[in-house]
């Protein structure tokens, strides 16, 4: 920790030299632009991955010349192999939950915003702030290296320099393990086949890195929120999105660390001999544990145990992804429909209520893992349970909507997409939820189209929503409406046309990470949904361009935006566009309202902001404002 | 919490409250954005002693959850694993060690309390060397299972007692770093008694120092009951 941190007490000057301005920034704004410019790299990478994966799975067999240039091992005359596919979907997944659904959501717009919206001129450590994305982003290389170790011969043969089961080049494109990594087979190293040496080593000290930088962010976080609201931003004035990422910061401080200690324990049975997640007597790739030199014995460990470790992190993770799209998605919806947030301390106790609820029900994901059915009713409770705090964010989204003269912005069609998939996406968690179907239905496709619904493509909607709706403020310009517009369409209808088919395939049976299905007769008739799901996919994907296309234009060429262009409410729309170093040049605003005041009675204009003076609002009651 | 918190909040809005567009230096709205700077002054912003407890008590809670996941694993790999590991007898003189420790830190809280800086440097010297003790009595704890035959890559039972040391160690090892920090700040010429940056680094780094304590005391307890 450098000086700065320690004492706290200086407030850091607006840096001049290029370097600490835009590259080892201590200033929030910076960084959050920082984690949002990661994220957009890091979905693009993604994406990509998703692409290959439903190529080979519509047109398998056929030879890609491409895939063969780019991975002459992993795609020997451009027919990706089975172990290639798998370990795209490790990729994927990973990528996307860690380096997409984590950083942007949280690292770029929650630490954009929320110092802002509370009335803060920064972060509390503003120095370990910058910490936090450096770590990510060496997390993120991390990763990428995993790639290219297993991608490439002879990078894999440099490492096997460290130890033998460093040793990579199995020609896929990283670890094969899902991102769940589960063991034993993530545990044993190199005997365990293709994908299993250096790649998922990295695998494991890339995500035990992302903990260290999420948790030194989460720590930022809880701090800021607490101690660093201006005058007069009580709890309950603030909004709603900070409520989510605050939630989100607590979630996030409890849960890594219990992933960061699963991993060192899982990097000690790959790199140390140990076995906390290798069982007695295994057998895997023809050999018996103890007897060969590559296979040492390994007794008394237990896999399931890395389950339980992953899951305890995992199912908070996806709240971690979809919170801070919940308050940005309330925020939006009250600034477009122009009326308060109907029920905002109902919004605020459901955030908590799922955020609480989110610790207690790891188990069903494991429903299948041998537990005891007395335990698999209690996780089934507890999860449908979760149905109730969602439900009443459900209901007071269509309340804040209902009667509204809606203002239909790119940023409002994308927070109702957000609504829109998170009843779609979330529906099926009913059903999924419950231990007796989750027997049929674990590992297939429904739960494939479950998750991207409501944690994946929800929270990417709460994002896009987010962009669509702080880029003005950002960077000064708005980003262009009708190819906004067109994004929009194309991407709601491209995602629905793609997971709504993959319920089907998931109750007729078809198996996830399966890379190709040709050898099932019950199989083959869906293959037409296969290809249109694919399809969809391809002009989802390529839709993404333009708005790719829409963030750079936009920064440079876009139309110019006041300090307040949609006519908010809160803290960030009364200082300048883009805001100064300090957020509010100098002088910390003081607040006099709540966060939605829409459409008070006896105002002068159909919103009053937070920081005007209470006197001239006879209607306002200095609270949320839903007192009419 | 909302009063607690507002209590020691920064007092840098006297004068232009009424807040909405308020005027920049010269009457001009505060141009710039993020990336270009302006409006700040270099003003000393207020020392704020709760930002430092409550990311304290935060560490500390992602610590505990962290040490928590271990002893989990650890119990769950004690139900498959039934060999006996022998408790080190140097492991009961850590505790000691430790437990004498916090005392001492906790005197070294009370006499800045009261304002006495020489006994205040007294006690952070002997909690500093209590803390190494503690550190070189686990490591001879270590060679005393090594000689019982108890090795890192054993079962995960004998595992664990070098892993959950170790990252007690670690942690042990930083609080050790805070402590010597204490220490650096007490012979600063400059150093003021009682003075409120003083009394919230003490208190940050006891709060840490005391929860290494419970943290040993639990590992402690915990691989003597589940041997």
């Amino acid at each position: 920790m450098s000086a700065e941190t320690h004492e706290g007490v200086h407030r850091h000057p607006a840096p001049t030299s290029f370097i600490r301005k835009y590259i080892f920034s201590v200033d929030h704004k910076v960084i959050g632009i920082q984690y949002i410019m990661l994220a957009l790299a890091a979905v693009a990478v993604g994406m990509t991955m998703s692409l290959l994966m439903r190529l080979n799975l519509s047109w398998p067999g056929t030879h890609w010349p491409i895939l063969e240039t780019l991975f002459p091992t992993g795609a020997p005359g451009g027919v990706m192999t089975p172990e290639f596919y798998l370990s795209l979907v490790t990729m994927h997944g990973t990528i996307m939950v860690f380096f997409v659904l984590t950083t942007a959501p949280q690292g770029g717009f929650g630490n954009y915003f929320l110092p802002i919206q509370i009335g803060a001129e920064d972060m509390a450590f503003p120095v370990l702030n910058m910490l936090s994305f450096w770590v990510t982003l060496v997390g993120f290389i991390v990763i990428l290296l995993a790639i290219f170790v297993e991608g490439n011969q002879s990078l894999g043969q440099a490492f096997a320099a460290i130890g033998p089961s460093f040793t990579g080049g199995s020609g896929t494109v990283g670890p094969i393990g899902g991102w769940t990594g589960y063991a034993p087979l993530s545990a044993l190293g190199k005997i365990a086949g293709p994908g299993q040496g250096a790649g998922m080593n990295l695998w494991v000290i890339s995500i035990a890195i992302f903990c260290v930088g999420s948790l030194l962010g989460a720590l930022n976080f809880i701090t800021t929120l607490l101690n660093m609201r201006t005058k007069g931003m009580s709890l309950m004035r603030m909004p709603l999105t900070c409520w989510a990422w605050f939630t989100t910061a607590v979630l996030a401080l409890l849960s890594f660390p219990v992933l960061l200690g699963g991993g060192i324990l899982l990097l000690l049975d790959r790199i140390a001999g140990t076995s906390f997640f290798i069982p007695s007597g295994l057998y895997v790739s023809g050999l018996l544990s103890g007897t060969n030199p590559n296979f040492p014995l390994h007794t008394g460990g237990s896999p399931i145990l890395w389950q339980h470790l992953f899951w305890f992190f995992g199912h908070p993770e996806v709240y971690i992804a979809i919170l801070p799209g919940m308050g940005a998605t309330s925020h939006i919806l009250s600034t477009f429909a122009r009326k308060p947030v109907f029920g905002y301390r109902a919004m605020v106790f459901a955030i908590f209520a799922i955020g609480l609820l989110g610790f207690f029900v790891w188990g069903h994901h494991m429903f299948i893992s041998g537990m005891s059915p007395y335990s698999a009713i209690a996780f089934s409770v507890l999860t449908l349970s979760i149905g109730v705090p969602s439900a009443v964010k459900t209901f007071n989204w269509l309340g804040t909507l209902w009667g509204a003269r809606i203002r239909f912005t790119t940023a409002m069609l994308f927070a109702l997409g957000f609504v829109s998939l998170f009843v779609a996406g979330g529906i099926t968690g009913l059903i999924l939820g419950q231990s007796s179907l989750d027997l049929a239905m674990h590992d297939t496709y429904i739960v494939t189209a479950h998750f991207h619904l409501v944690m994946g493509v929800a929270s990417i909607f709460g994002m896009f929503a987010a962009l669509y709706f702080w880029f003005p403020k950002m960077f000064g310009r708005f980003m262009n409406e009708g190819i906004g517009r067109i994004h929009f369409w194309l991407t709601f209808i491209g995602v629905y046309t793609i997971f709504v088919p993959m319920h089907i395939m998931g109750i007729v049976g078809m198996p996830r990470r399966y890379s190709s299905f040709g050898e099932y007769e019950f199989l083959k008739t869906l293959h037409p949904l296969v290809l249109l799901v694919s399809v969809a996919a391809v002009i989802t994907i390529s839709a993404q361009i333009l708005f790719y296309f829409n963030v750079f234009w936009s920064i440079f060429k876009g139309k110019k935006a006041g300090d307040n262009p949609w006519e908010a409410t809160t803290l960030e729309w009364t200082t300048a566009t883009p805001p100064p170093h300090d957020n509010f040049a100098g002088v910390l605003p003081t607040v006099y309202h709540g966060p939605y005041e829409f459409a008070v009675p006896g105002a002068p204009k159909d919103y009053v902001m937070q920081t005007d003076v209470g006197a001239d609002v006879p209607g306002g009651n200095g609270h949320n404002g839903h007192k009419h | 919490m909302a009063t607690m918190v507002t209590s020691t909040k920064r007092a840098t809005d006297k004068g232009m409250g009424s807040g909405g567009r308020f005027p920049g230096p010269n009457g001009k709205k505060p141009g710039g954005n993020g990336f270009h700077g302006g409006g700040s002054d270099g003003k000393k912003r207020k020392f704020s002693p709760w930002s430092y407890r409550i990311t304290m008590w935060m560490v500390l809670a992602a610590i505990v959850m962290m040490f928590g996941a271990l002893s989990v694993a650890y119990v769950m790999a004690s139900e498959e694993q039934r060999t006996p590991v022998p408790m080190p007898r140097m492991f009961f003189l850590s505790t000691g060690l430790i437990l004498v420790s916090s005392a001492t830190f906790h005197q070294a809280k009370k006499s800045l309390q009261e304002d006495r800086g020489r006994a205040h440097l007294r006690w952070l010297l002997a909690t500093l060397g209590l803390g190494i003790g503690f550190l070189l009595s686990q490591l001879a704890g270590w060679r005393e299972l090594a000689r019982a035959g108890v090795y890192f890559s054993g079962h995960p039972r004998s595992t664990f007692f070098y892993l959950a040391t170790a990252l007690h160690g670690g942690h042990l090892l930083g609080g050790i770093g805070l402590v010597f920090y204490l220490v650096i700040r007490r012979l600063r010429p400059l150093w003021q008694l009682s003075g409120e940056k003083n009394m919230t680094w003490t208190r940050v780094v006891g709060l840490y120092w005391h929860t290494m304590d419970g943290i040993w005391i639990w590992l402690f307890v915990l691989l003597l009951i589940f041997k």
